[in-house]
Protein backbone atom coordinates (compact mmCIF):
# COMPACT_ATOMS: atom_id res chain seq x y z
CA UNK A 1 0.00 0.00 0.00
CA UNK A 2 1.40 3.35 -1.08
CA UNK A 3 -1.14 5.72 0.48
CA UNK A 4 -2.41 5.80 4.03
CA UNK A 5 -4.70 8.02 6.04
CA UNK A 6 -3.98 8.04 9.76
CA UNK A 7 -4.71 10.14 12.83
CA UNK A 8 -1.93 12.56 13.74
CA UNK A 9 -1.93 14.16 17.20
CA UNK A 10 -1.72 17.95 17.10
CA UNK A 11 1.07 18.87 19.52
CA UNK A 12 1.63 22.52 18.57
CA UNK A 13 -0.58 25.22 17.06
CA UNK A 14 0.76 28.76 17.16
CA UNK A 15 0.10 31.96 15.19
CA UNK A 16 3.60 32.96 14.03
CA UNK A 17 2.58 35.95 11.88
CA UNK A 18 -0.64 37.71 10.93
CA UNK A 19 -3.05 34.88 9.98
CA UNK A 20 -0.23 32.36 9.59
CA UNK A 21 -0.28 29.28 11.79
CA UNK A 22 2.41 26.78 12.70
CA UNK A 23 1.28 23.20 13.34
CA UNK A 24 3.28 20.25 14.55
CA UNK A 25 1.54 16.87 14.37
CA UNK A 26 2.79 13.53 15.61
CA UNK A 27 2.69 10.15 13.88
CA UNK A 28 5.82 8.04 13.83
CA UNK A 29 4.72 5.75 11.00
CA UNK A 30 4.06 8.30 8.25
CA UNK A 31 6.23 11.26 9.31
CA UNK A 32 9.42 9.32 8.75
CA UNK A 33 8.80 8.78 5.04
CA UNK A 34 8.07 12.40 4.05
CA UNK A 35 10.29 14.05 1.44
CA UNK A 36 10.96 17.74 0.82
CA UNK A 37 8.28 19.30 -1.39
CA UNK A 38 5.61 16.68 -0.71
CA UNK A 39 2.26 17.62 0.79
CA UNK A 40 -0.37 16.32 3.18
CA UNK A 41 -4.13 16.18 2.58
CA UNK A 42 -5.74 17.29 5.81
CA UNK A 43 -9.36 16.54 6.75
CA UNK A 44 -11.27 19.52 8.13
CA UNK A 45 -14.27 18.76 10.29
CA UNK A 46 -17.52 19.80 8.58
CA UNK A 47 -15.90 20.27 5.15
CA UNK A 48 -16.29 17.98 2.12
CA UNK A 49 -12.79 18.60 0.82
CA UNK A 50 -9.49 18.08 2.55
CA UNK A 51 -6.90 20.89 2.51
CA UNK A 52 -3.62 20.20 0.73
CA UNK A 53 -0.81 21.72 2.82
CA UNK A 54 2.88 21.47 1.96
CA UNK A 55 5.21 19.79 4.43
CA UNK A 56 7.32 22.49 6.10
CA UNK A 57 9.49 20.15 8.12
CA UNK A 58 9.64 16.52 9.18
CA UNK A 59 11.51 14.21 11.47
CA UNK A 60 10.96 10.63 12.57
CA UNK A 61 7.93 11.41 14.70
CA UNK A 62 6.47 14.70 13.54
CA UNK A 63 5.38 16.75 10.57
CA UNK A 64 5.27 20.53 10.62
CA UNK A 65 2.84 22.58 8.55
CA UNK A 66 2.81 26.35 8.25
CA UNK A 67 -0.39 27.59 6.62
CA UNK A 68 -2.23 30.83 6.04
CA UNK A 69 -5.88 31.30 6.91
CA UNK A 70 -7.51 31.98 3.55
CA UNK A 71 -11.06 30.67 3.95
CA UNK A 72 -13.38 28.70 6.21
CA UNK A 73 -11.36 25.48 6.04
CA UNK A 74 -8.04 26.97 7.12
CA UNK A 75 -9.94 29.07 9.71
CA UNK A 76 -11.26 25.85 11.28
CA UNK A 77 -7.76 24.36 11.14
CA UNK A 78 -6.31 27.38 12.94
CA UNK A 79 -8.74 26.85 15.84
CA UNK A 80 -7.85 23.21 16.53
CA UNK A 81 -6.79 22.47 20.09
CA UNK A 82 -3.58 20.74 21.13
CA UNK A 83 -4.23 17.03 21.67
CA UNK A 84 -6.81 16.80 18.88
CA UNK A 85 -6.28 13.95 16.44
CA UNK A 86 -6.22 15.17 12.84
CA UNK A 87 -7.05 12.83 9.93
CA UNK A 88 -4.19 13.25 7.46
CA UNK A 89 -3.21 11.48 4.25
CA UNK A 90 0.54 11.93 3.87
CA UNK A 91 3.03 12.18 2.37
CA UNK A 92 1.63 12.79 -1.13
CA UNK A 93 2.98 13.85 -4.51
CA UNK A 94 6.49 14.17 -5.88
CA UNK A 95 8.85 16.43 -3.99
CA UNK A 96 12.00 18.27 -5.08
CA UNK A 97 14.71 16.09 -6.59
CA UNK A 98 17.82 16.90 -4.60
CA UNK A 99 21.26 15.75 -5.70
CA UNK A 100 24.24 15.56 -3.37
CA UNK A 101 27.07 17.99 -4.04
CA UNK A 102 25.02 20.58 -5.91
CA UNK A 103 24.74 24.15 -4.66
CA UNK A 104 21.05 25.01 -4.59
CA UNK A 105 19.18 28.27 -4.61
CA UNK A 106 15.85 27.77 -2.81
CA UNK A 107 13.25 30.49 -3.30
CA UNK A 108 9.98 30.92 -1.44
CA UNK A 109 7.39 33.63 -1.91
CA UNK A 110 4.82 34.29 0.83
CA UNK A 111 3.11 31.10 1.93
CA UNK A 112 5.34 29.32 -0.61
CA UNK A 113 8.23 29.74 1.86
CA UNK A 114 7.39 26.86 4.29
CA UNK A 115 8.17 23.88 1.98
CA UNK A 116 11.61 25.34 1.33
CA UNK A 117 12.61 24.76 4.97
CA UNK A 118 12.62 20.97 4.78
CA UNK A 119 14.22 21.31 1.34
CA UNK A 120 16.96 23.48 2.88
CA UNK A 121 17.65 20.75 5.42
CA UNK A 122 18.20 18.24 2.61
CA UNK A 123 20.75 20.42 0.80
CA UNK A 124 24.29 21.56 1.70
CA UNK A 125 24.59 25.26 2.60
CA UNK A 126 21.86 26.40 0.22
CA UNK A 127 21.22 29.98 -0.77
CA UNK A 128 17.67 30.67 0.43
CA UNK A 129 15.78 33.71 -0.84
CA UNK A 130 12.50 34.46 0.92
CA UNK A 131 10.07 37.12 -0.21
CA UNK A 132 7.04 38.59 1.56
CA UNK A 133 4.61 41.44 0.93
CA UNK A 134 5.57 43.24 4.17
CA UNK A 135 7.23 42.78 7.59
CA UNK A 136 4.05 41.46 9.24
CA UNK A 137 4.08 38.37 7.03
CA UNK A 138 7.74 37.42 7.49
CA UNK A 139 8.14 33.83 8.76
CA UNK A 140 10.73 31.11 9.44
CA UNK A 141 13.88 33.28 9.27
CA UNK A 142 15.47 31.73 12.39
CA UNK A 143 14.62 28.24 11.16
CA UNK A 144 16.47 28.78 7.88
CA UNK A 145 19.51 30.18 9.69
CA UNK A 146 19.54 27.17 12.02
CA UNK A 147 19.40 24.93 8.95
CA UNK A 148 22.71 26.40 7.81
CA UNK A 149 21.33 28.39 4.91
CA UNK A 150 22.73 31.61 3.47
CA UNK A 151 19.51 33.57 3.94
CA UNK A 152 18.19 36.60 2.08
CA UNK A 153 14.98 38.40 3.06
CA UNK A 154 13.05 40.64 0.71
CA UNK A 155 9.78 42.52 1.10
CA UNK A 156 7.72 44.16 -1.62
CA UNK A 157 7.39 47.39 0.42
CA UNK A 158 10.83 47.42 2.03
CA UNK A 159 9.52 47.16 5.61
CA UNK A 160 11.93 44.28 6.28
CA UNK A 161 15.08 43.10 4.54
CA UNK A 162 15.81 44.17 0.99
CA UNK A 163 13.20 46.37 -0.70
CA UNK A 164 12.41 44.36 -3.83
CA UNK A 165 11.53 41.00 -5.28
CA UNK A 166 13.20 37.60 -4.88
CA UNK A 167 14.01 37.75 -8.59
CA UNK A 168 16.20 40.86 -8.08
CA UNK A 169 18.37 38.84 -5.69
CA UNK A 170 18.31 35.77 -7.92
CA UNK A 171 19.67 37.72 -10.89
CA UNK A 172 22.63 38.93 -8.80
CA UNK A 173 23.48 35.54 -7.35
CA UNK A 174 22.49 33.06 -10.01
CA UNK A 175 26.07 32.41 -11.13
CA UNK A 176 26.91 31.13 -7.62
CA UNK A 177 24.40 28.26 -7.76
CA UNK A 178 23.88 25.05 -9.77
CA UNK A 179 20.11 24.66 -9.55
CA UNK A 180 16.97 26.50 -8.43
CA UNK A 181 13.94 25.21 -6.49
CA UNK A 182 11.00 27.55 -5.99
CA UNK A 183 7.51 27.74 -4.51
CA UNK A 184 5.18 30.72 -4.49
CA UNK A 185 2.69 32.68 -6.56
CA UNK A 186 2.50 31.96 -10.30
CA UNK A 187 3.88 35.37 -11.48
CA UNK A 188 6.93 34.80 -9.27
CA UNK A 189 7.45 31.26 -10.57
CA UNK A 190 7.05 32.44 -14.15
CA UNK A 191 9.70 35.14 -13.64
CA UNK A 192 12.10 32.72 -11.91
CA UNK A 193 11.68 30.16 -14.72
CA UNK A 194 12.49 32.84 -17.27
CA UNK A 195 15.68 33.86 -15.44
CA UNK A 196 16.72 30.20 -14.99
CA UNK A 197 16.28 29.66 -18.72
CA UNK A 198 18.32 32.76 -19.61
CA UNK A 199 21.19 31.62 -17.41
CA UNK A 200 20.78 27.98 -18.41
CA UNK A 201 20.22 26.70 -14.86
CA UNK A 202 17.91 23.78 -14.08
CA UNK A 203 14.85 24.87 -12.14
CA UNK A 204 12.11 23.00 -10.25
CA UNK A 205 8.85 24.70 -9.29
CA UNK A 206 6.13 23.63 -6.88
CA UNK A 207 2.62 24.40 -8.18
CA UNK A 208 -0.74 24.86 -6.52
CA UNK A 209 -4.27 24.26 -7.84
CA UNK A 210 -7.72 23.67 -6.33
CA UNK A 211 -7.62 19.99 -5.43
CA UNK A 212 -10.08 17.14 -4.92
CA UNK A 213 -8.96 13.61 -4.10
CA UNK A 214 -5.25 14.43 -3.68
CA UNK A 215 -4.08 11.15 -5.22
CA UNK A 216 -4.68 11.53 -8.97
CA UNK A 217 -8.09 9.93 -9.41
CA UNK A 218 -10.49 12.86 -9.83
CA UNK A 219 -8.36 14.93 -12.24
CA UNK A 220 -9.50 18.35 -10.99
CA UNK A 221 -6.11 19.93 -10.10
CA UNK A 222 -5.04 20.26 -13.72
CA UNK A 223 -1.94 22.13 -14.83
CA UNK A 224 -0.78 22.56 -18.40
CA UNK A 225 2.52 20.91 -19.19
CA UNK A 226 4.54 20.59 -22.40
CA UNK A 227 5.38 16.93 -22.88
CA UNK A 228 8.57 15.49 -24.37
CA UNK A 229 6.77 15.01 -27.70
CA UNK A 230 6.09 18.76 -27.78
CA UNK A 231 2.34 18.43 -27.19
CA UNK A 232 0.64 20.30 -24.39
CA UNK A 233 -1.45 18.28 -21.96
CA UNK A 234 -3.14 18.67 -18.60
CA UNK A 235 -1.25 16.84 -15.88
CA UNK A 236 -2.28 16.93 -12.24
CA UNK A 237 -0.65 18.79 -9.38
CA UNK A 238 -1.44 16.11 -6.78
CA UNK A 239 -0.02 13.08 -8.56
CA UNK A 240 2.36 14.34 -11.27
CA UNK A 241 3.50 17.24 -9.05
CA UNK A 242 3.32 19.37 -7.04
CA UNK A 243 6.94 19.78 -8.14
CA UNK A 244 7.53 20.07 -11.87
CA UNK A 245 10.52 20.82 -14.03
CA UNK A 246 10.03 24.54 -14.79
CA UNK A 247 10.77 24.01 -18.49
CA UNK A 248 7.72 21.74 -18.81
CA UNK A 249 5.22 24.11 -17.23
CA UNK A 250 3.06 26.23 -19.51
CA UNK A 251 2.61 29.30 -17.30
CA UNK B 1 -24.61 -13.66 8.69
CA UNK B 2 -25.52 -10.60 6.66
CA UNK B 3 -25.35 -11.14 2.90
CA UNK B 4 -24.35 -7.97 1.07
CA UNK B 5 -24.44 -9.52 -2.41
CA UNK B 6 -26.73 -7.91 -4.95
CA UNK B 7 -27.62 -8.71 -8.54
CA UNK B 8 -28.22 -5.98 -11.11
CA UNK B 9 -29.21 -6.90 -14.68
CA UNK B 10 -27.87 -10.42 -14.18
CA UNK B 11 -24.50 -9.26 -12.86
CA UNK B 12 -23.56 -10.23 -9.31
CA UNK B 13 -21.85 -7.71 -7.03
CA UNK B 14 -20.11 -8.77 -3.77
CA UNK B 15 -21.68 -5.74 -2.10
CA UNK B 16 -23.94 -2.91 -3.29
CA UNK B 17 -21.26 -0.21 -3.31
CA UNK B 18 -19.91 0.90 -6.68
CA UNK B 19 -17.36 3.68 -7.15
CA UNK B 20 -19.05 6.46 -9.14
CA UNK B 21 -17.57 7.43 -12.46
CA UNK B 22 -15.17 10.36 -12.42
CA UNK B 23 -14.26 10.11 -8.74
CA UNK B 24 -12.15 6.98 -8.90
CA UNK B 25 -10.15 7.16 -12.14
CA UNK B 26 -9.50 3.65 -13.40
CA UNK B 27 -8.98 2.39 -9.86
CA UNK B 28 -5.19 2.36 -9.65
CA UNK B 29 -4.85 5.24 -7.18
CA UNK B 30 -7.31 3.82 -4.65
CA UNK B 31 -5.78 0.35 -4.99
CA UNK B 32 -2.89 1.94 -3.08
CA UNK B 33 -5.25 2.32 -0.09
CA UNK B 34 -6.99 -1.09 -0.12
CA UNK B 35 -7.79 -4.03 -2.39
CA UNK B 36 -10.46 -2.87 -4.83
CA UNK B 37 -12.54 -5.93 -3.95
CA UNK B 38 -13.85 -3.93 -0.97
CA UNK B 39 -16.11 -2.39 -3.61
CA UNK B 40 -18.88 -4.33 -5.34
CA UNK B 41 -17.98 -2.58 -8.57
CA UNK B 42 -16.16 0.30 -10.19
CA UNK B 43 -17.67 2.61 -12.75
CA UNK B 44 -14.59 3.90 -14.54
CA UNK B 45 -13.81 7.50 -15.44
CA UNK B 46 -16.07 8.53 -18.35
CA UNK B 47 -14.44 7.60 -21.63
CA UNK B 48 -14.94 9.09 -25.07
CA UNK B 49 -14.20 7.76 -28.56
CA UNK B 50 -11.07 9.90 -28.87
CA UNK B 51 -8.92 11.18 -26.00
CA UNK B 52 -10.02 14.46 -24.44
CA UNK B 53 -7.91 17.06 -22.62
CA UNK B 54 -10.71 18.34 -20.39
CA UNK B 55 -11.45 21.89 -19.26
CA UNK B 56 -8.91 24.48 -18.09
CA UNK B 57 -8.56 24.83 -14.29
CA UNK B 58 -9.95 25.62 -11.78
CA UNK B 59 -12.16 22.56 -12.14
CA UNK B 60 -13.48 22.36 -8.58
CA UNK B 61 -15.10 24.58 -5.97
CA UNK B 62 -16.28 23.70 -2.51
CA UNK B 63 -19.91 24.41 -1.56
CA UNK B 64 -21.85 23.95 1.68
CA UNK B 65 -21.85 20.15 2.15
CA UNK B 66 -20.63 19.48 -1.35
CA UNK B 67 -18.52 20.38 -4.34
CA UNK B 68 -18.94 21.70 -7.86
CA UNK B 69 -16.78 20.16 -10.54
CA UNK B 70 -16.22 20.69 -14.23
CA UNK B 71 -13.44 18.35 -15.33
CA UNK B 72 -14.82 18.12 -18.85
CA UNK B 73 -14.27 14.40 -19.41
CA UNK B 74 -10.47 14.37 -19.51
CA UNK B 75 -9.68 10.78 -20.54
CA UNK B 76 -7.32 8.80 -22.77
CA UNK B 77 -10.04 7.44 -25.10
CA UNK B 78 -11.81 4.10 -25.39
CA UNK B 79 -9.01 2.23 -27.17
CA UNK B 80 -6.44 3.23 -24.56
CA UNK B 81 -8.86 2.10 -21.81
CA UNK B 82 -9.32 -1.31 -23.42
CA UNK B 83 -5.61 -1.78 -24.09
CA UNK B 84 -4.05 -0.34 -20.93
CA UNK B 85 -6.53 -0.37 -18.07
CA UNK B 86 -9.12 -3.08 -18.56
CA UNK B 87 -7.02 -6.23 -18.07
CA UNK B 88 -5.62 -4.88 -14.82
CA UNK B 89 -9.09 -3.87 -13.58
CA UNK B 90 -10.49 -7.30 -14.39
CA UNK B 91 -7.94 -8.86 -12.03
CA UNK B 92 -9.23 -6.86 -9.04
CA UNK B 93 -12.21 -9.09 -8.17
CA UNK B 94 -14.80 -6.37 -8.58
CA UNK B 95 -17.41 -5.66 -11.27
CA UNK B 96 -15.99 -3.42 -14.00
CA UNK B 97 -18.37 -0.91 -15.55
CA UNK B 98 -17.26 1.18 -18.53
CA UNK B 99 -18.82 4.66 -18.46
CA UNK B 100 -19.16 6.11 -21.96
CA UNK B 101 -19.85 9.68 -23.10
CA UNK B 102 -20.11 10.95 -26.65
CA UNK B 103 -20.55 14.06 -28.77
CA UNK B 104 -22.88 12.25 -31.16
CA UNK B 105 -25.13 9.21 -31.21
CA UNK B 106 -22.61 7.57 -33.50
CA UNK B 107 -19.85 8.02 -30.87
CA UNK B 108 -21.93 6.18 -28.28
CA UNK B 109 -22.73 3.35 -30.72
CA UNK B 110 -19.09 2.91 -31.76
CA UNK B 111 -17.93 2.75 -28.16
CA UNK B 112 -20.70 0.31 -27.22
CA UNK B 113 -19.64 -1.90 -30.10
CA UNK B 114 -15.95 -1.85 -29.15
CA UNK B 115 -16.67 -2.49 -25.47
CA UNK B 116 -19.09 -5.30 -26.29
CA UNK B 117 -16.11 -7.23 -27.64
CA UNK B 118 -14.05 -6.49 -24.50
CA UNK B 119 -14.10 -8.02 -21.02
CA UNK B 120 -16.03 -5.20 -19.30
CA UNK B 121 -18.95 -6.50 -17.24
CA UNK B 122 -21.39 -3.68 -17.94
CA UNK B 123 -21.68 -0.43 -19.88
CA UNK B 124 -22.99 2.74 -18.28
CA UNK B 125 -24.16 5.28 -20.84
CA UNK B 126 -23.53 8.78 -19.51
CA UNK B 127 -26.10 11.08 -21.09
CA UNK B 128 -25.97 13.47 -18.19
CA UNK B 129 -22.54 15.12 -18.04
CA UNK B 130 -23.21 18.84 -17.52
CA UNK B 131 -19.64 19.95 -18.22
CA UNK B 132 -19.02 19.45 -21.93
CA UNK B 133 -20.15 21.69 -24.75
CA UNK B 134 -21.72 19.13 -27.03
CA UNK B 135 -23.17 15.73 -26.23
CA UNK B 136 -23.43 14.85 -22.59
CA UNK B 137 -26.52 16.19 -20.97
CA UNK B 138 -28.19 17.28 -24.22
CA UNK B 139 -29.06 13.61 -24.78
CA UNK B 140 -30.45 13.27 -21.30
CA UNK B 141 -33.03 15.97 -20.81
CA UNK B 142 -35.99 14.98 -22.99
CA UNK B 143 -37.87 11.69 -23.22
CA UNK B 144 -37.41 11.63 -27.02
CA UNK B 145 -33.64 12.02 -26.87
CA UNK B 146 -33.21 9.55 -23.98
CA UNK B 147 -35.38 6.99 -25.76
CA UNK B 148 -33.69 7.65 -29.10
CA UNK B 149 -30.12 7.21 -27.91
CA UNK B 150 -30.97 4.21 -25.73
CA UNK B 151 -32.58 2.51 -28.72
CA UNK B 152 -29.61 3.27 -30.96
CA UNK B 153 -26.95 2.12 -28.50
CA UNK B 154 -28.95 -0.95 -27.52
CA UNK B 155 -28.43 -2.33 -31.07
CA UNK B 156 -24.64 -2.28 -30.62
CA UNK B 157 -24.43 -3.06 -26.91
CA UNK B 158 -24.12 -6.75 -26.08
CA UNK B 159 -23.35 -6.07 -22.41
CA UNK B 160 -25.89 -5.16 -19.74
CA UNK B 161 -26.68 -1.49 -20.44
CA UNK B 162 -27.07 1.04 -17.64
CA UNK B 163 -28.39 4.49 -18.60
CA UNK B 164 -27.14 7.23 -16.26
CA UNK B 165 -29.79 9.91 -15.83
CA UNK B 166 -29.55 13.62 -15.23
CA UNK B 167 -31.47 15.28 -12.39
CA UNK B 168 -31.70 18.47 -14.46
CA UNK B 169 -35.12 17.49 -15.86
CA UNK B 170 -38.72 18.31 -15.05
CA UNK B 171 -40.11 14.76 -14.84
CA UNK B 172 -37.60 12.07 -13.86
CA UNK B 173 -40.25 9.29 -13.94
CA UNK B 174 -40.99 9.90 -17.62
CA UNK B 175 -37.28 9.96 -18.47
CA UNK B 176 -36.74 6.68 -16.61
CA UNK B 177 -39.67 5.09 -18.49
CA UNK B 178 -38.19 6.19 -21.83
CA UNK B 179 -34.89 4.48 -21.04
CA UNK B 180 -36.67 1.32 -19.91
CA UNK B 181 -38.96 1.25 -22.96
CA UNK B 182 -36.01 1.37 -25.38
CA UNK B 183 -34.05 -1.44 -23.77
CA UNK B 184 -32.01 -0.18 -20.81
CA UNK B 185 -31.22 -3.05 -18.42
CA UNK B 186 -30.80 -0.67 -15.48
CA UNK B 187 -30.67 3.02 -14.73
CA UNK B 188 -28.21 4.87 -12.53
CA UNK B 189 -29.10 8.18 -10.97
CA UNK B 190 -28.51 10.96 -10.22
CA UNK B 191 -25.67 12.63 -12.06
CA UNK B 192 -24.71 16.07 -10.72
CA UNK B 193 -27.02 19.08 -10.51
CA UNK B 194 -25.80 22.06 -12.51
CA UNK B 195 -24.57 24.79 -10.18
CA UNK B 196 -22.36 27.86 -9.91
CA UNK B 197 -20.18 29.77 -7.42
CA UNK B 198 -18.86 33.30 -7.94
CA UNK B 199 -15.87 34.97 -6.26
CA UNK B 200 -17.38 38.19 -4.87
CA UNK B 201 -14.06 40.08 -5.07
CA UNK B 202 -13.21 39.31 -8.70
CA UNK B 203 -16.84 38.67 -9.78
CA UNK B 204 -15.51 35.69 -11.69
CA UNK B 205 -17.05 32.23 -11.42
CA UNK B 206 -14.71 30.07 -9.32
CA UNK B 207 -14.84 27.32 -11.92
CA UNK B 208 -13.27 28.19 -15.26
CA UNK B 209 -16.18 26.50 -17.07
CA UNK B 210 -18.44 29.03 -15.25
CA UNK B 211 -20.88 26.29 -14.23
CA UNK B 212 -20.21 22.87 -12.79
CA UNK B 213 -21.92 19.77 -11.42
CA UNK B 214 -22.97 19.80 -7.77
CA UNK B 215 -22.39 16.62 -5.77
CA UNK B 216 -21.92 15.53 -2.17
CA UNK B 217 -24.26 15.46 0.85
CA UNK B 218 -25.98 18.65 -0.40
CA UNK B 219 -27.71 16.70 -3.19
CA UNK B 220 -28.60 13.58 -1.18
CA UNK B 221 -32.27 14.46 -0.45
CA UNK B 222 -32.82 15.30 -4.13
CA UNK B 223 -31.31 11.96 -5.12
CA UNK B 224 -33.47 10.02 -2.65
CA UNK B 225 -36.60 11.71 -3.96
CA UNK B 226 -35.73 11.04 -7.60
CA UNK B 227 -34.76 7.41 -6.99
CA UNK B 228 -38.10 6.89 -5.24
CA UNK B 229 -40.00 8.51 -8.14
CA UNK B 230 -38.14 6.39 -10.69
CA UNK B 231 -38.67 3.24 -8.60
CA UNK B 232 -42.41 3.84 -8.82
CA UNK B 233 -42.17 4.29 -12.59
CA UNK B 234 -39.99 1.41 -13.85
CA UNK B 235 -39.36 -2.28 -13.24
CA UNK B 236 -35.65 -2.33 -14.20
CA UNK B 237 -33.18 -2.00 -11.30
CA UNK B 238 -31.95 1.40 -10.17
CA UNK B 239 -28.40 2.15 -9.08
CA UNK B 240 -28.86 5.02 -6.63
CA UNK B 241 -26.29 7.74 -6.10
CA UNK B 242 -25.97 11.36 -5.07
CA UNK B 243 -24.23 12.36 -1.86
CA UNK B 244 -24.15 8.98 -0.09
CA UNK B 245 -21.55 9.39 2.67
CA UNK B 246 -22.54 7.06 5.52
CA UNK B 247 -24.07 3.61 5.98
CA UNK B 248 -27.27 5.32 7.09
CA UNK B 249 -27.42 7.16 3.74
CA UNK B 250 -26.85 3.83 1.98
CA UNK B 251 -29.75 2.18 3.83
CA UNK B 252 -31.98 5.17 3.07
CA UNK B 253 -31.20 5.05 -0.65
CA UNK B 254 -31.90 1.31 -0.79
CA UNK B 255 -35.22 1.78 1.01
CA UNK B 256 -36.13 4.50 -1.51
CA UNK B 257 -35.81 1.93 -4.29
CA UNK B 258 -32.15 1.43 -5.22
CA UNK B 259 -30.86 -2.10 -5.94
CA UNK B 260 -27.22 -1.00 -5.78
CA UNK B 261 -25.43 2.22 -4.91
CA UNK B 262 -22.69 4.44 -6.24
CA UNK B 263 -20.52 6.59 -4.01
CA UNK B 264 -18.21 9.32 -5.27
CA UNK B 265 -17.60 12.64 -3.57
CA UNK B 266 -17.18 10.90 -0.20
CA UNK B 267 -13.88 9.43 -1.44
CA UNK B 268 -12.43 12.95 -1.30
CA UNK B 269 -13.37 13.35 2.37
CA UNK B 270 -12.54 9.77 3.33
CA UNK B 271 -10.94 7.28 0.95
CA UNK B 272 -11.92 4.48 3.33
CA UNK B 273 -15.67 5.27 3.12
CA UNK B 274 -16.64 2.02 1.31
CA UNK B 275 -15.05 -0.10 4.04
CA UNK B 276 -16.86 1.85 6.77
CA UNK B 277 -20.21 1.85 4.93
CA UNK B 278 -20.09 -1.95 4.42
CA UNK B 279 -19.30 -2.50 8.10
CA UNK B 280 -22.25 -0.30 9.06
CA UNK B 281 -24.57 -2.09 6.65
CA UNK B 282 -23.65 -5.50 8.10
CA UNK B 283 -24.30 -4.35 11.66
CA UNK B 284 -27.63 -2.78 10.67
CA UNK B 285 -28.70 -5.96 8.91
CA UNK B 286 -27.72 -8.21 11.84
CA UNK B 287 -29.54 -5.96 14.28
CA UNK B 288 -32.69 -5.90 12.16
CA UNK B 289 -32.52 -9.55 11.17
CA UNK B 290 -32.12 -8.78 7.47
CA UNK B 291 -30.49 -11.71 5.68
CA UNK B 292 -29.96 -10.22 2.24
CA UNK B 293 -29.42 -6.53 1.61
CA UNK B 294 -31.80 -6.68 -1.35
CA UNK B 295 -34.69 -7.02 1.10
CA UNK B 296 -34.28 -3.30 1.73
CA UNK B 297 -34.78 -2.25 -1.89
CA UNK B 298 -38.01 -0.30 -2.24
CA UNK B 299 -39.12 -1.21 1.28
CA UNK B 300 -40.28 2.36 1.87
CA UNK B 301 -43.66 2.80 3.55
CA UNK B 302 -44.78 6.08 2.00
CA UNK B 303 -47.47 8.18 3.65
Amino acid sequence: MKYDSQPFELIKNEEIAQGIFDWTVKNSQLSSIAKAGQFAHIAVSGKTLRRPISICDADNDTLRFVFQVKGEGTQIMSQQKIGTYIDIIAPLGNGFKIEKGKHYCLIGGGIGVPPMLYTAKQTDNPLVITGFRNKDLVILQEDFKNAGAELVLTTDDGTAGIHGFVTDVLKEKINEVDEICACGPIPMLRAISQIAKEFNKPCQVSLEERMGCGVGACLVCACKVKQTNGEEAYLHVCKNGPVFNAEEVVF
Amino acid sequence: MADLKVKVAGVEFLNPLIAASGTFGFGREYSEFYPLSVLGGISCKGITLKKRDGNPPPRIAETPSGILNAVGLQNPGVDHFIEKDLDWLKEQNTVVIANIAGNTEEDYCKMAEKLSDSSVDMIEMNISCPNVKSGGVQFGTSCESVGGITKAVRKYCKKPLIVKLSPNVSDIAEIARSAEAEGADAISMINTLTGMRIDIETRRPIIRNNTGGLSGPAVFPVAVRMVWQAYNAVKIPIIGMGGISTWQDAVEMLIAGASALQIGTVFFSDPYAPVKICEGLEKFMDKNNIKNISELTGSIKPW
